[in-house]
Order: structure tokens, then C-alpha cells, then sequence
């Protein structure tokens, strides 16, 4: 417990995967925040996940 | 194993795009030089379609290049020609040639002729008719017609001696040019037309032409930025043909719209057609039209990005960015975002803004469905009815369908052969 207690003693930095929104409310928290513009393979279509993964 | 196969076909496929020569060669008339082509046959923009699911602008060009070749004498006529069925329709692709917008071509049509040097092929297209009432955006009065005949009589035979006399042209020097001049070789193309009035101004004085013809011939080129697209677009089809039809390759070799469907074609695929709808441009449009006004994405011109520039070279062409709807920072965003779908950066069409990285290259349909990013594309737009013309200009997408139902069939066509399960 100790060490996550000392995270929380420190001046945060998030790197933020997925909702943009997660890293706009830190943001407006004065938080400092990089949002990652990551989205899963293929939008998450499953079919064409197993296709791109038969050729992988 | 089918990994390997499918890198060496890739690497095969942009050694063909990215060796290519395009050389302006010459001038000759459609129906002499284009593979195929008859007085009854019309070509035009885009995958196949028939008369009944063509858009306004291709059904006008249609019309238009009927009275041109003297087969109606109106739309009527023209019309009655069309549905008797004695008209043959096909896709400039189908004939080594690409066309703008309703890229309608006619047997009397001159046409460039452009060699790819480094493979002996040859790719063609009409000469561009300016801005305004032509053509291609699908107008087909009077005056539409008249410039044509003076393009074919005058302004063909003009620029024919002129290039005799300056020899070959190479146009992949002049299109690196003009990326480092703030063209992108789609909608923009001041520096390209400038440069070849520079070539061959000249050679267009020392024909056996009267002055006033010479004159008229300068006047109609320095009046047109857009004269150097209709040399960008064969170079582009002369580059890519020969990567075509390569086995196990996922690089997409044609894209195309004819005002109805969105077309690509895939090398490891051969010859076949992958379409979905032609999407709606996003764009600015001219005073006095509103979006209910434009037609869906139409032309061959979209074989530029295919090669790497237009949309894909925007970040060149910062002059144009609020044309288009856009800002500097988005030009350049665009052209960063092609990187994660191309398969190499092109070895001779250079950005300056971006440290002069060669732009991004060769798309890839596996990338393009893992990442869901689709190429950007820099384009006009064209009224939807027939006769207007242009309305306005913007980006548009392909749909993804295309690059969905292309992988389906590539991962089909291996599991036939027992390489996938």
C-alpha cells in the first residue's frame, strides 16, 4: 500500500488510452495528460480481425 | 510462409511504382492510339457502370461527347443513340487511360501520350478543358462543344509539333518539381502548367502555326491552372499500370469514382473492381450553391493520391488549404496520417515542410482496414445536374467497404490455394 500511497503524494502523469474524454476531465483538472489516439484493429469489426490475422 | 509472400510482392510492387519513368511522348487522336477504342465507344471515369446508374455529370459528358463526334445532334438524339444500345461504354482503366471528373473520352478526342520509360507502357488522356462550362463537369452546350473542336483543330496539332520538336518530356522530374512549388498535383497544379509553358513556349513559337493560332494556343494554357493535371494523371496511370496483376501483393494499383461508385483495385487481385457508393465531398462551396447542389465524388483524378501525391502531398501545397476547407496544420497532419497506411515513402516526390520525407507511398489494403484510416483525398465537385459544372472543391474518403471486401477476397483467394485455413 505504501508505495501506491507514495504515487498519489506526487504530481501526477497520465498517458490516456481510449475515451478522449478521460483525458479532457484530467485536463480540466489541471492534470497533466497525454491523450493516445489509439482505436483497436479494424474498429473492432471481428471479421475482419480474423482475416487480417490469418495473414499475420 | 504467406507473410513472406506477401512482403516480397509488396517490395516487388513499389520497386515497379517507384522505378517508373512517365515521359510525355506525344500527342495523337483517341481513336488511333488508345487500345481499343472505336467511333461507338465511349470511355469514362471511374469502375463500370451503365447509362441507367450514371450521375448527371457523366450522363451530360455522355451527351456532350455524342454531338461532339457529329453521332446526335441534341440531347435528344443523343439520349435515343445511347438506349438503342449501339454506344459502348467502359472505363478509361480498361484502356491504359484515366480521364477528370466524368473523364469522358471520344474517338476524336486528342489525347497526351505518355510513356513509363522504365517498362515501355504507355498511358493517355484528353488535354483539360479549363474551369468553368466544359465537359467534363458535365455541360455540353454550344460553346462547350466549339472549344472542343478548337482543341481538337488547333490547340492539339499546336502542342503535337511543339513537343515534336522539344522531344521528350520527363514528367516525373517535372511533377518533383512542383511538389517543391506548392503544387500537390490534384487541386493545384499553377506550378506544374507554369513550368510546362516554360518548356515549351519556345518550340510553340517555332511551329508552322500563324501567330494568332500560337498566341490563342499560350493564352488558352496560362488561362488554366489546371492544364498540367491532365499530364500529372497519366503519369500517375503509366506508373502503376506495371505493378498491376502482381501475385500475393496487397497494394492497391487504381482508385476511381464515376459519380456513382467508388472503385479500387488491388495488384495480387488482377483486374477486378472492388466498389461501394461514391461518398459526398466535404468541401467549400462557390457562392450561390449549397451541398444539396453536388454530386458524389466522381473522376479518375484520384490516381494521383494512388501514387502518392494529391491529397497525400497536401501538406506541399499550403496555398490551397483554405480552397479545400482546411488549415496549414491540417495539410500536414493529412500527409503525416498517409504514412500509417502507404508501404514506402516515395523516393522522388519530396515535401519540403516535412523535411523534404518523400510522400507517403503504395497504400496497403491490410493496413488501411487494421489502422481504419482511409486515404485522403484532394478533389472537386461537381453539380449534380448536367451541364452546371463545377461547384465547389474539398476532401473525400473512399468507403471502406472497398478495402473490406478487397482483403475478403485476397484472404478467399489464399485459402484456395491452402495457404490460410
Amino acid at each position: 500500500m505504501s508505495k501506491i500511497n507514495d504515487l498519489f503524494k506526487t504530481e501526477l502523469k497520465v498517458a490516456n488510452i481510449g475515451l478522449r474524454s478521460f483525458a479532457e476531465d484530467l485536463k480540466n483538472q489541471k492534470v497533466k495528460v497525454v491523450h493516445v489516439d489509439w482505436r483497436p484493429p479494424a474498429g473492432g469489426n471481428k471479421k475482419m480481425i480474423a482475416l487480417l490475422s490469418k495473414l499475420k | 510462409m504467406v507473410q513472406d509472400l506477401i512482403k516480397k510482392a509488396n517490395e516487388e510492387t513499389m520497386k515497379r511504382i517507384l522505378s517508373a519513368q512517365p515521359t510525355l511522348v506525344g500527342i495523337g487522336v483517341a481513336g488511333d492510339v488508345i487500345p481499343g477504342m472505336t467511333s461507338k465507344t465511349i470511355l469514362h471515369a471511374g469502375p463500370p457502370i451503365t447509362w441507367e446508374n450514371m450521375s448527371g455529370p457523366l450522363k451530360g459528358a455522355v451527351i456532350g461527347g455524342l454531338i461532339y463526334e457529329g453521332l446526335a445532334e441534341n440531347e435528344v438524339d443523343a439520349i435515343a443513340l445511347v438506349e438503342s444500345g449501339e454506344i459502348q461504354f467502359d472505363p478509361c482503366h480498361h484502356h491504359n487511360a484515366v480521364g477528370p471528373m466524368a473523364g469522358v473520352v471520344t474517338a476524336s478526342m486528342p489525347v497526351f501520350i505518355v510513356e513509363n520509360k522504365t517498362f515501355g507502357n504507355y498511358a493517355f488522356c484528353t488535354l483539360n478543358e479549363g474551369l468553368g462550362k466544359v465537359l467534363r463537369y458535365g455541360a455540353y452546350s454550344e460553346d462547350v462543344i466549339k472549344r472542343l473542336k478548337w482543341m481538337e483543330t488547333i490547340l492539339a496539332p499546336v502542342l503535337k509539333e511543339a513537343i515534336g520538336l522539344a522531344g521528350p518530356i520527363n514528367l516525373k522530374s517535372m511533377i518533383a518539381q512542383v511538389i517543391m512549388m506548392g503544387d500537390e498535383g490534384h487541386n493545384r497544379n499553377k506550378a506544374g502548367t507554369s513550368l510546362l509553358i516554360r518548356e515549351l513556349a519556345a518550340h510553340i513559337i517555332n511551329t508552322s502555326f500563324s501567330n494568332q493560332e500560337k498566341i490563342e494556343v499560350l493564352n488558352f494554357m496560362n488561362s488554366n491552372d489546371h492544364f498540367f493535371l491532365n499530364l500529372t494523371m497519366p503519369a500517375c496511370k503509366s506508373s502503376l499500370d506495371p505493378a498491376m496483376g502482381i501475385k500475393y501483393s496487397t497494394i492497391v494499383c487504381a482508385m476511381s469514382r464515376n459519380g456513382t461508385e467508388f472503385g479500387i483495385r488491388v495488384s495480387g487481385l488482377g483486374d477486378r473492381w472492388f466498389t461501394a457508393p461514391a461518398e459526398i465531398v466535404d468541401g467549400l462551396l462557390f457562392p450561390g450553391f449549397t451541398a444539396e447542389d453536388a454530386n458524389p465524388d466522381i473522376g479518375d483524378s484520384v490516381i494521383t493520391e494512388t501514387t502518392g501525391i494529391g491529397g497525400f502531398a497536401m501538406a506541399a501545397a499550403q496555398a490551397i488549404v483554405q480552397f479545400v476547407g482546411g488549415n496549414p496544420q491540417d495539410a500536414i497532419n493529412y500527409s503525416k496520417l498517409m504514412y500509417e497506411i502507404t508501404e514506402a515513402e516515395n523516393n522522388t516526390y519530396k515535401i519540403p515542410v516535412l523535411n523534404f520525407k518523400g510522400t507517403a507511398t503504395g497504400i496497403n489494403i491490410m493496413k488501411v482496414v487494421e489502422t481504419g484510416i482511409l486515404p485522403i483525398i484532394n478533389t472537386g465537385i461537381a453539380h449534380k445536374e448536367p451541364g452546371v459544372g463545377q461547384v465547389g472543391a474539398g476532401l473525400v474518403r473512399p468507403p471502406m467497404k472497398c478495402f473490406e471486401d478487397a482483403l475478403e477476397a485476397f484472404v478467399d483467394a489464399l485459402t484456395e490455394e491452402g495457404l490460410v485455413e
